[in-house]
């Protein structure tokens, strides 16, 4: 009996320090992260285009880059992923063609990023001829997007109780009526806390970008979408391998930046999910 | 009238929605044409077999090489590092978190997962370069701690979170009768967890471990960054490494459209397609298994 | 008493199933239901469950289109038209004949929302007309000295009771002609009951009422006519009063003496 206890006790200690092992040194990376970075957060930093071969000044356009390569993401993702999603869960009987579909979202979400990089820049940049564009960037990360996009408001949809669809339809409402004025409103703060997940992976990525629409050094800021930009993660990645000289503060100043850009979308997400929760138990 | 009109408005409505739902299938349909299209001369230039087994890349010399076998072992030799270090691991780090863990520290310990999670591939490479290599050099006593090791460490952490999560759904998933009725067996909690909670999950388990290695062999910037890149077949996990990935990244920016190299990296990419496709289908597989086991016990 | 309920005799049919069979991914739900719905009265349809009460009711308002696999045969008749004829928009149907569910579902929105849903997806926009339905109907479904003070609040913050009482207030904002009740009172206490129940006899002389029951207290309390369903055929059907003391059929009265369960 007695090494019966032990054995449980050495069991679950061990994986215990484990959990502690894996989670610590990871945390505490991310703090010396921060620890470094946070100095070279000055206002010249945010605010300025970078100057002398990246080693100084700031990484303005590169912040407005992946704010405007966001922005046309959502444009891109949303209406698409929370369309297919409807017309999965409200609209569609199981079928050969919605079979194709799930199929389709299957493997495109396991498709690598480096990938999407590809086919965006055969598609949109040459074959399309949007050129190493904001657009062309926009649309390989809504692509890469969408799956996920999809999967989170289905299930948001799918978790609007029946009870609601038959109520508004026993009142004489259209299939529209009822998805737009009952379900939808109901699914949203779900759909949403996906969509901000999703988008906020897009807005981390660099292989997909890195062919279709980033550029190591432009001082300009885009002004149509045909204009090629600066984005903080090919920024990253340039500085920290391709460009000489580039201080460490600095280096570790962008990847602050995005960091915070990313946790930020996450942290509201996480957010919406816990008051919704809060809400349901009320 | 008025009701035929507005059915017009309704029907409408509907054939836009099966409209964008179909363009996933036209994407992907896209994706493998156009690689395809892309790709195919380097295939014709080579030869299928001497482009995935052949050990020479030299897309610029004269005549050019294009053998892609060191990468294809480079991601190998990666991929399944990051799994040795992220599937055990993660495994047991969900057991320790749903089966022990006191409450809070569970939840913290997912929120945390969660945005571990989130963290771009880049920021991944960027602090693998600059802070974990260093400290790995110094402690293993090698000449650059850029290497296949590297790599795979790297991608073990950034697989954790996908392994944790699901691995931590599928141990939920083991219906609490199971565990009851062992305990009421005398069985300790430990007993319970190893003989009855892990085999019970055990396909939920693996379709964890099979999206990990999906998630780590697609995986680009990191690898690009801390595996060294150097084209060589290697001899131990202390080599550097190029794989797949970080090759098309690499070299895409130095192509000339429709040439030879363009060409022969979406002939890479066709291969990465296919490798990530056949894991998909394996997981989707364990994951069909899985439901139809959970339908047939609530039966 | 037996002659004042039957004196309903004389109202006219206000729907009518004829042969009625439904199939439902090749089981046979329905098995040739004639059945005649008297305007102006309640109409119980009783039976032990899975006897396809509710899925008749559902075929009266077309709800079971929503279900993938069904297929109707026969005649339901609204004011001597059929309500499956080609021509029939569902969602015009389900304007007349509204539907009250077994459990109370109000949608996640203010009382006022609730209640104005319906009338604002058929066209009214007018802030006072919708005060105006919002009102009348409350009022109509007893509810209106309860809730009037809290009309913007979350109608998800309401009792059962009170939550049933809302779901009958959105039918009657659309207006309809007839409404189906299909067990509106298995989720509710005795008191919210009683109130339901006084609320149906107060109902029946502006609309039609057909409610599904499994409680045979209840169906004797509030009908006028009764038809007994037994594995998807109407067995009986008779003046309430008839059925319950003197059924002219041996398996209605095993069933009201509770042989059936």
């Amino acid at each position: 009996m007695m090494s019966k206890r032990l054995k449980e006790k050495a069991g679950f200690g061990a994986l215990a320090v484990l959990t502690f092992m894996a989670v610590v040194p990871v945390v505490s990376i991310i703090g010396y992260l921060i620890w470094i970075g946070w100095p070279a957060l000055t206002w010249e930093f945010l605010t300025q285009p970078p100057r002398k071969f990246l080693t100084e000044g700031g990484i303005f356009p590169a912040i407005i880059g992946t704010m405007a390569l966001t922005v046309g993401t959502i444009l891109v993702a949303l209406p698409l992923g929370i369309g297919t999603a409807i017309y999965l869960v409200e609209y569609s009987r199981e079928n050969f063609f919605t079979k194709l579909i799930r199929i389709a979202i299957i493997n495109l979400a396991g498709v690598p990023s480096v990938v999407y990089g590809l086919f965006g820049m055969g598609m949109f940049v040459l074959t399309l001829g949007l050129g190493r564009s904001l657009a062309a960037g926009a649309l390989t990360l809504g692509i890469l997007t969408l799956p996920i996009i999809i999967s989170t408001a289905e299930e948001a949809l799918l978790a609007v109780p029946d009870s609601y669809r038959y109520a508004s339809l026993a009142l004489g409402a259209t299939r529209w009526q009822t998805v737009r004025r009952v379900v939808l409103p109901v699914a949203l703060p779900s759909i949403l806390t996906g969509a901000i997940l999703g988008i906020g992976r897009a807005a981390g990525e660099t292989a997909p970008i890195m062919f279709t629409a980033a550029v190591v050094y432009t001082p300009r800021l885009p002004d149509s979408v045909y204009d090629q930009v600066m984005a903080l993660p090919y920024h990253l990645y340039a500085i920290s391998t391709e460009v000489p000289n580039v201080s460490q503060q600095m280096a570790f100043g962008a990847a602050l930046v995005l960091l915070a850009i990313v946790g930020a979308m996450n942290l509201v997400a996480v957010v919406i999910r816990t008051k919704m929760r809060l809400k349901r138990m009320r | 009238m008025k009701t035929r009109l507005s059915d017009y408005y309704e029907k409408g409505i509907k054939y836009l929605l099966g409209l964008i739902a179909g363009t996933s299938i036209l994407i992907l349909f896209l994706i493998f044409f156009l690689l395809f299209r892309e790709g195919i001369g380097a295939f014709h230039y080579v030869g299928v077999l001497d482009f995935i087994f052949g050990t020479k890349w030299l897309p610029v010399s004269e005549p050019p090489h294009f053998g892609a076998l060191p990468m294809i072992i480079g991601s190998i030799i990666v991929t399944l590092g990051a799994g040795i270090i992220a599937i055990p691991a993660g495994i047991g780090i969900a057991v320790y978190l749903a089966e022990v863990a006191p409450r809070s520290v569970r939840e913290i310990a997912k929120a945390v997962i969660e945005l571990l999670a989130g963290i771009p591939s880049v920021v991944y490479g960027f602090l693998g370069l600059t802070v974990l290599a260093p400290i790995i050099k110094d402690l293993l006593d090698l000449p650059s701690a850029l290497t296949a090791f590297t790599a795979a460490l790297v991608l073990a952490i950034m697989a954790l979170p996908t392994v944790v999560s699901i691995s931590e759904d599928a141990l939920d998933a083991v219906p609490r009768e199971y565990r009851e009725a062992s305990l009421a067996l005398g069985a300790t909690k430990w007993e319970t967890t190893v003989k009855i909670v892990l085999p019970s999950a055990r396909s939920g388990l693996m379709a964890a471990s099979m999206l990990g290695l999906g998630r780590a062999v697609g995986e680009t910037m990191a690898v690009l960054m801390v595996a060294g890149n150097a084209m060589i077949i290697p001899h131990s996990i202390f080599d550097p490494v190029r794989t797949i990935t970080a090759n098309i990244a690499a070299e895409m920016g130095e192509t000339v459209q429709g040439g030879l190299h363009y060409q022969a990296l979406f002939g890479l990419g066709i291969i990465l397609f296919t490798i990530t496709f056949v894991i998909n289908l394996i997981t989707d597989l364990i994951f069909t298994k899985t439901s139809s086991v959970k339908r047939g016990a609530s039966l | 008493m037996k002659m004042l309920k039957g004196g309903y005799m004389g109202n006219k049919n206000k729907m009518e199933t004829r042969n009625l069979n439904l199939y439902y991914k090749g089981f046979q739900a329905l098995i040739n239901v004639s059945l005649p719905i008297k305007e102006n009265t309640v109409t119980a349809l009783i039976g032990p469950s899975g006897c396809g009460k509710s899925t008749f009711l559902r075929t009266l308002n077309r709800m079971n289109d929503v279900i993938d696999g069904t297929r109707i045969e026969g005649e339901v008749l609204l004011d001597n038209d059929s309500i499956y004829d080609v021509g029939v928009d569902p969602v015009v149907l389900r304007k007349k004949v509204g539907m009250v569910f077994q459990r109370p579902n109000p949608f996640p929105m203010s009382i006022y929302d609730n209640i104005a849903y319906g009338p604002r997806i058929h066209g009214h926009k007018k802030k006072d007309t919708l005060n105006e339905i919002v009102e009348n109907s409350l009022r109509a479904a007893a509810l209106w000295d309860e809730v009037k003070d809290r009309l913007h609040k979350s109608a998800l913050g309401l009792s059962g009771g009170q939550q049933q009482r809302l779901v009958i207030a959105r039918v009657l904002a659309v207006d309809p002609q007839v409404i189906l009740m299909d067990e509106p009172a298995s989720a509710l206490d005795p008191i919210s009951t009683a109130k339901l129940e006084d609320l149906i006899h107060q109902l029946k002389s502006n609309y039609t009422i057909v409610i599904v029951t499994h409680n045979m207290q209840q169906a004797a309390r509030v009908s006028d006519f009764t038809g007994f369903f037994l594995n998807g055929e109407m067995i009986e059907y008779d003046v309430t009063n008839t059925i319950f003391t003197a059924p002219r059929i041996k398996r209605t009265e095993d069933y009201i003496t509770g042989r059936f369960g």
